[in-house]
């Protein structure tokens, strides 16, 4: 087996990790709020809000995909908006993947920090209260750092659906070489190539080794944040 | 002994969660009143309604002339504007900083709160950093984590990390309750160097009496969400276990100066007009008044001046009332000269043996090492 990578492949890599982090850098914020909404709010349309962020977690992926296209598309109510009036394109970009990678890894980053703000003990927002900090400053001083294992949690879970995600990506922005083309959908075509199993082969060592660094850091991290939290000598 | 200084309070508080009911009315003096009560009285609720972490259902807190709620006026101080420092059972600190980060903490944004509505006149307190941290004793911690402190070191930073936060009163919900008896002393004295020294008002929640007799000039009794009995710890104490109240040892307080030290036998004297009391080490200077708490279980009685016993703490007054039952224990309350009371429980086979009755003279004899402030670790 030939071990050095082809361009294409190297690009399929490259683009792979690029929309992965882009994808969980901007689903964070998102995350963080709505984690924090669910998890400390009550408010009418709580439930439906709940329901639509795990919706991509149940529907077929290329349903999203398609919903994507007909919101997000050069066509779209909010893509048409978003290219006119602020030249943003999702549409056949490598954006469009990362949107397509934050949405479909959304529910599972909720569902962490949700979980996450809900263990933070209320008596220490409390605590922060009486001592005359204003809710926004408890937030970030107290609620944030003291969640911040699962939030790093999250972004890890969110990052690693965004490496393997396939079917709502291909079906927004296609796979095109060099723009749209991850990983997933690279080896996918190699699939469908006859004689291409070599390159099948390497692009899956790839997903595996960055899989297992992943994992790793992910592991490393949250030890050292949890730490960081907890104190201790 | 510093006078407290003392501080309006008006509360008049309706909360309802389930099948418990608050209906607390409240208005006076603040100086260093204690909330006492079995858990689950509504005592800490009370707090939270004091802090802002609650909102009652009706009624209004006003304290010093500021309303902090009014659900009348639609009047809510939100609890970060109102600049009560609260100390909790299990000290609450941040695990994410370390000692000083926490002290910091409550320094930079109990600083902020000066300028808000419902903190409107300066604090009582101008202590500074420097100022807590000798006051508490916890220099040497000052860079570890909560985490690696002991309950005792944890709850004196506690409260440290409270009177930072520039507050007009302080609230203490149960703060020795979490602590064996050792560590209990360790906190105790620091809290009544607090409200000696600080001349800041406080609000004391405890279900013990001995605490609570010690530390409060007010006792406020609550029960099943109402207040039951409101004077000095030495009136309202005493009955707690009469009333049936269950499970309340009755205590008595009473007032001493002292005499001199005396340094041969290590004790302290201390002249009562009822006689006079020798507590072991030394404690104050000449002329300085002591409060002591005497547990009723602790008294010992007899109907002449007692010759040839140990107890060196000896007290002649008049039985004012014997209570008794069928039970086996009879509880005999004592006048004594200078309006203190003492309330001794003795079986009711002494109370017939001795032949006591109500206006006899009689002689209530305490061991120096009940007295002791170490006895409270029991």
């Amino acid at each position: 087996m030939n071990f050095s990578f082809s361009d294409d492949e190297l690009q399929a890599i490259f683009l792979t990790l690029k929309v992965a982090s882009v994808a969980t850098v901007a689903a964070l914020p998102v995350g963080v709020a709505l984690g924090w909404l669910l998890a400390r709010k009550r408010f009418p349309g709580r439930a439906l809000l709940d329901g639509l962020v795990h919706l991509p977690l149940v529907l077929p992926p290329v349903v999203t995909g398609y919903l994507l296209l007909a919101a997000f598309g050069r066509q779209g109510w909010v893509g048409a908006w978003l290219a006119d009036h602020l030249g943003i394109v999702f549409s056949f970009r490598w954006t469009g993947a990362a949107l397509a990678s934050a949405v479909m890894g959304l529910p599972l980053m909720v569902r962490a920090i949700r979980l996450a703000i809900e263990a933070v003990d209320r008596r220490y927002e409390q605590a922060a209260a009486t001592l005359g900090a204003r809710p926004v400053v408890i937030f970030f001083s107290v609620t944030l750092p003291l969640a911040a294992p699962g939030i790093v949690a999250g972004a890890v879970l969110c990052f690693a659906k965004a490496l393997g995600e396939f079917g709502a990506t291909i079906t927004f922005v296609s796979a095109i070489p060099g723009e749209t083309q991850t990983l997933a959908a690279a080896l996918y075509a190699l699939t469908q190539t006859p004689g291409a199993d070599a390159a099948a082969w390497r692009l899956t060592l790839v997903a595996v080794a960055v899989s297992i660094a992943a994992l790793i850091a992910s592991e490393w991290l949250a030890r050292r944040v949890a730490q960081q939290v907890r104190g201790g000598t | 002994m510093k006078r407290v200084l003392s501080t309006p309070i008006d509360i008049d508080v309706s909360l309802r969660r389930g099948a418990f009911t608050l209906s607390f009315q409240l208005s006076g003096e603040l100086g260093s009143l204690a909330l006492f009560g079995r858990s689950g009285s509504g005592k800490s609720t009370l707090l939270a309604l004091i802090s802002g972490l609650l909102k009652p259902d009706r009624g209004h807190i006003r304290l010093g002339g500021v309303t902090l709620v009014d659900t009348d006026r639609g009047v809510f101080v939100p609890p970060h504007q109102r600049r009560v420092g609260l100390v909790f059972q299990d000290s609450v600190l941040f695990p994410h900083f370390n000692v000083l980060g926490n002290l910091r903490y409550a320094e930079r944004f109990g600083a902020a709160t000066r300028g808000h509505p419902g903190g409107e006149g300066s604090s009582p307190l101008s202590l500074d950093l420097d100022d807590v941290v000798n006051l508490l004793g916890i220099a040497p911690l000052l860079e570890r984590r909560p985490a690696t402190l002991s309950g005792g070191e944890r709850q004196r930073v506690a409260i440290g990390r409270a009177l930072l936060s520039s507050p007009r009163l302080m609230l203490f919900d149960e703060p020795l309750a979490s602590l064996d008896a050792e560590r209990k002393l360790e906190i105790l004295p620091y809290i009544l160097r607090l409200r000696e020294q600080a001349a800041l008002p406080m609000v004391y929640v405890s279900h013990a009496a001995d605490e609570v007799a010690r530390v409060a000039d007010t006792v406020a009794v609550i029960d099943a969400g109402r207040l039951q009995a409101l004077g000095p710890p030495g009136e309202v104490l005493a009955p707690a276990w009469a009333r049936g109240a269950g499970g309340f040892a009755a205590v008595s307080v009473i007032e001493a100066r002292v005499r001199d030290y005396d340094e041969a036998y290590g004790l302290t004297l201390f002249d009562h007009p009822a006689g006079m009391i020798a507590l072991p080490g030394r404690i104050g200077r000449a002329g300085e008044p002591h409060r002591f708490v005497i547990r009723a279980t602790d008294v010992a009685l007899a109907v002449q001046r007692p010759r040839d016993v140990s107890f060196r703490t000896v007290l002649s007054g008049t039985i004012e009332a014997i209570e008794r039952d069928s039970g086996p224990i009879a509880r005999i309350d004592i006048r004594l000269p200078g309006d203190d009371r003492v309330v001794a429980l003795v079986t009711r086979k002494a109370v017939d043996e001795l032949a006591i009755d109500t206006g006899d003279r009689i002689f209530a004899m305490v061991k120096a090492t009940a007295l002791d402030e170490r006895s409270l670790a029991r």
